[in-house]
């Protein structure tokens, strides 16, 4: 099977690859370009490890194509903090002890920044719906819903 | 140090420090079992069983061998052909050996039948599709009191261990009896006998993190293994024996890895990754997807149990009775001795019995999860405890705490019980305003106590000074959930060192001793405990450089906040010498300091929990719905206690699952029909509700804090505790988990029906 010449952004660089037309986004993002932030949990979109955004929108990179991020812009894990300062979110989940195993983390952290951008005052209720995609099997969500609300209240009070 | 004189007299102990690892964590920079990339890597992929159970007539590799981009198939051929079958857990490697690549016979929907290694992941795929495999297939069971009846097809001919009685069916392969007093002389004085019946699913661990690995090994028998796994030596220990192997010739380093439950403490695929490797002389990378995950890695048993207990009018137990069938796969080794160890343990009783059965079925060889076996005792024996408070009209706490088992106790499975923490956690309980708060319509409360044994084991942990005075830890148990920050404070503790100062690692299998599995949640008491020792073992380096510093004896030297300092009345005066300042002068002054410890620590302290939860039935739906929920347990001493709530929350999180919804489901055709996270749910974060956490601290007198196991006793109350409170939302007792809704509106209208 020939291969298909795909030019894309992540994480604000431009990269570009080849790939079978049958892989995943996310397969290319772990194995070309050496982004392995993004996890694959399921490969069917029900566990949110692969969290990435496309175009800002949040999707499961193991539900994208990899030839579908032609001329698209995708925005992962390793995008999140700018430089050496973290982002608030990663910060928090630290300090809260968010994460057991960490497995689930790069999703959700994706998943929460995206709920922060569209949603800055999110009740528990909404965060917790807004990350019903992101399977965490450790934590019982308990401290990952507190580190996603308080974050937002220190966001709002610095903006 | 005595434990009275260290209560409140920690620095660092107690604390709640950013973990090491967390920047890693949270950047997507930690590497995890898929994360590794070696040169000239290839991709592996496993042909499966369709079939529950069927003879392997043939299997041609021919044109899947000429395919594109293919370098090596592996079948069950290419592993060692010394390894015999034995009865009972003898045959053990031969078990995992049979497991991982099957023989004559596949046993199971989803064992591995053979495996290829090719240039890319989708060559591997394609490949696997060229494999023709003639099976012709024999006649399967899949339900474990079905596999104890006459007419259940035989897995296996003479597994059965030594111990089972004769007269039972050969899918029996283990039997466990335990107990003392006279049961029936202790029914005859109770006021009330209840006796019922229970049934729980097999669940998944479920762990985020599908297995994964990469392997190389050479001609020259000299490998390398990556791989994520809760105990890496055993790893390096199971694959020598499969492959023929010298043990310390493979070289196995942990990943990070992305949960285990104890589905990560078995041996699947490292093996084959490995004789593919050393067939195509390439490194090879192994990955499982989830369908393989769900069909081929270990659930836990599914049962069956019998549970009669008999009480007076007071509250008093008279006698208790257990019999405890686990379904554990087509293999022996199901935890029913454990199962039935657990579930009378809280209790103080003077008449106790109880029976195990291990039953092999054509499923996947069960795997440890998350202390096996406790969680669905607990949901018998405190399923028919609450019901004979309702009927009794007693306080299910206040009749817990009169029956609670206490040190001293001759517990149900045999030992005395030194100071245990049950008592404590149910007065917690009580005193929480959980237990008290009013409920909504339609709502019902349950508790429940839970028991587990936690575990010491094999352990070495070894600790290296640098020369700025900072500190180089490596244990060799993996980090399954912050276990790196609690042996930084440990250490801290011990050194007087800032615990930033110290750099924890997860040693590989050629740089320390045996380390045993992450299990039995014992890496914070056992790798914790001789992280504690290593680090006096340099401290007592420290103090001697000292000592030969100043020309006084070594005794006259202690250590203090991270200085040696003069002790006693003939010692002189001298300032305190910073750790640095010997560090610095390490290479003069007799050489590299450090400190190490290997024993097997034998003082893991027994811990129990109460769990209360409110839940909340909807009739209509049948959907259960977990609006409140409070853990008590007794962690003996919480080194970091955020990371101790999180075992907690974890547990009860894992345990509403169980309860409510999540469930192995197989058809007719011995398939299993829902191997995906979609149809295979878990909880997520709109089903649960936040998860209140009380830490006891009955300090545990065989480590030198005091800590207890924490991981998995949080899994074993939430079941029956669950149960309990449905069951009091709903008006009828549910027998049957998971208490999905259609379980629950079949009781409904069974109830309505009868009434």
């Amino acid at each position: 099977m020939s291969m298909i010449h795909v030019n894309t952004k992540v994480n604000g660089d431009e990269a570009e690859f080849l790939c079978d037309p049958r892989e995943t986004l996310l397969d290319v993002l772990r194995d070309q370009l050496n982004l392995t932030g993004s996890k694959e949990g399921c490969g069917t979109g029900d566990c949110g490890a692969c969290s990435v955004t496309l175009d800002g929108r949040l999707v499961c990179s193991c539900l994208v194509l990899a030839v579908e991020a032609e001329g698209h812009e995708i925005g992962t894990v390793e995008g999140i903090a700018e430089g050496e300062t973290l982002h608030p979110l990663q910060q928090k989940f630290i300090e809260y002890a968010a994460l057991q195993c960490g497995i689930c983390t790069p999703g959700i952290l994706v998943a929460a920044k995206s709920l922060l951008e569209k949603n800055p005052d999110p009740t528990e209720s909404e965060v917790r719906y807004w990350l019903a995609g992101n399977l965490c099997r450790c934590t019982g969500y308990d401290k990952i819903i507190r580190a996603v609300m308080d974050t937002a209240k220190d966001m709002r009070e610095a903006s | 140090m005595a434990l009275d004189d260290q209560k409140g007299g920690f620095k660092f102990i107690g604390t709640r420090p950013n973990r090491p690892d967390g920047l890693d964590k949270v950047t997507g920079r930690a590497r995890f079992g898929a994360d590794a990339h070696a040169s000239g890597m290839l991709h592996a992929a496993i042909l499966r069983s369709p079939h529950a159970h069927a003879r392997i007539k043939k299997i041609d590799t021919s044109r899947a061998e000429a395919a594109k981009g293919v370098k090596a198939i592996v079948t069950r051929a290419d592993f060692t052909q010394s390894l015999q079958p034995a009865p009972g857990m003898k045959g053990e490697n031969w078990n995992i050996l049979e497991n991982v690549m099957a023989g004559d016979t596949a046993l199971y929907d989803g064992h591995a039948v053979a495996a290829v290694a090719a240039t890319s992941a989708l060559a591997a795929k394609d490949a696997l599709k060229l494999i023709e495999v003639e099976y012709e297939p024999l006649p399967h069971v899949t339900d474990v009191d079905k596999a104890m009846q006459a007419d259940a097809p035989v897995i296996r001919e003479g597994v059965a261990a030594g111990t089972v009685p004769k007269g039972l069916h050969p899918n029996v392969a283990g039997y466990h009896e335990s107990g003392h007093g006279d049961v029936e002389a202790g029914f005859a004085e109770a006021d009330l006998v209840v006796e019922d019946h229970f049934v729980t699913e097999a669940t998944h661990q479920g762990y985020i993190e599908p297995h994964a690995c990469l392997a190389q090994l050479g001609a020259d028998g000299k490998g390398e293994l990556w791989c994520c796994t809760q105990g890496h030596w055993n790893v390096q220990k199971v694959c020598a024996a499969l492959l023929d192997l010298e043990t310390s010739q493979l070289r196995v380093t942990a990943s990070e890895i992305g949960g285990g439950f104890g589905g990560k403490t078995a041996v699947f695929i490292e093996p084959v990754a490995l004789a593919l490797s050393r067939k195509a002389n390439r490194p090879v990378k192994l990955v499982m997807s989830r369908a393989e995950v769900f069909r081929a890695t270990g659930p836990t048993s599914s049962t069956s149990m019998d549970v009669k207990i008999g009480m007076k009018k007071d509250g008093t137990i008279t006698a208790a009775q257990g019999v405890f069938r686990l379904q554990g796969g087509a293999f022996p080794g199901a935890p029913a001795d454990m199962t039935a160890m657990c579930a009378f343990a809280p209790y103080a009783l003077k008449n106790v019995h109880q029976i195990g059965y291990d039953v092999m079925t054509n499923r996947p060889k069960q795997a440890a999860y998350r202390a096996p076996g406790s969680p669905m005792a607990a949901f018998g024996v405190e399923s028919v405890i609450d019901e004979l408070c309702n009927q009794l009209g007693l306080d299910p706490l206040d009749t817990r705490l009169k029956n609670a088992s206490h040190e001293g106790t001759k517990a149900s499975y045999g030992p005395k019980f030194q100071r245990i923490g049950l008592v404590e956690t149910l007065e917690a309980a009580k005193a929480h305003p959980h237990y008290t708060a009013p409920l909504k319509p339609g709502q019902g409360r349950g508790i429940s106590c839970g028991f587990w044994f936690n575990h010491g084991g094999e352990t070495a942990v070894s600790l290296a000074l640098s020369e700025d005075g900072t500190v180089q830890l490596a244990v060799g148990t993996p980090d399954i959930g912050g276990s790196r920050a609690s042996m930084a404070l440990m250490a801290a503790e011990v050194l007087g060192v800032p615990y930033d100062n110290i750099r924890v690692i997860i040693a590989d299998t050629a740089s320390l001793g045996y380390n045993e599995i992450s299990h039995g949640s014992r890496v914070t008491y056992a790798s914790g405990l001789a992280t504690i020792k290593a680090a006096e073992d340099a401290v007592k380096k420290l103090c001697a450089r000292a000592a030969a510093k100043w020309g006084i004896p070594e005794d006259a030297v202690k250590w203090e906040d991270g200085c040696a300092v003069p002790s006693g009345p003939n010692a002189g005066e001298f300032p305190p010498m910073p750790i640095a300042e010997i560090t610095r002068k390490m290479g003069a002054t007799g050489g590299p300091i450090c400190g190490h410890f290997e024993a097997t620590p034998e003082g893991a302290g027994v811990s129990f929990a109460t769990h209360i939860v409110d839940s909340e039935v909807d009739p209509e739906t049948g959907k259960t719905s977990v609006v409140r929920y409070t853990v008590v347990q007794d962690a003996g001493k919480a080194i970091h206690p955020t990371y101790v709530e999180g075992q907690f929350q974890g547990g009860a999180a894992q345990g509403i699952g169980w309860a409510l919804n999540e469930e192995y489901i197989y058809g007719e055709d011995g398939r299993l029909q829902n191997p995906l996270f979609l149809d295979y749910r878990i909880p997520v974060a709109s089903d649960l509700p936040m998860i209140d956490t009380v830490i006891v601290e009955v300090p545990n007198p065989g480590h030198p804090y005091g800590v207890r196991g924490v991981g998995e006793t949080s899994i074993c109350p939430p079941l029956a505790a669950i149960a309990n409170a449905v069951s009091a939302a709903a008006g009828v007792r549910m027998r049957q988990l998971p208490m999905s809704p259609p379980r629950i509106l079949e009781a409904l209208e069974k109830q309505a029906g009868d009434g």
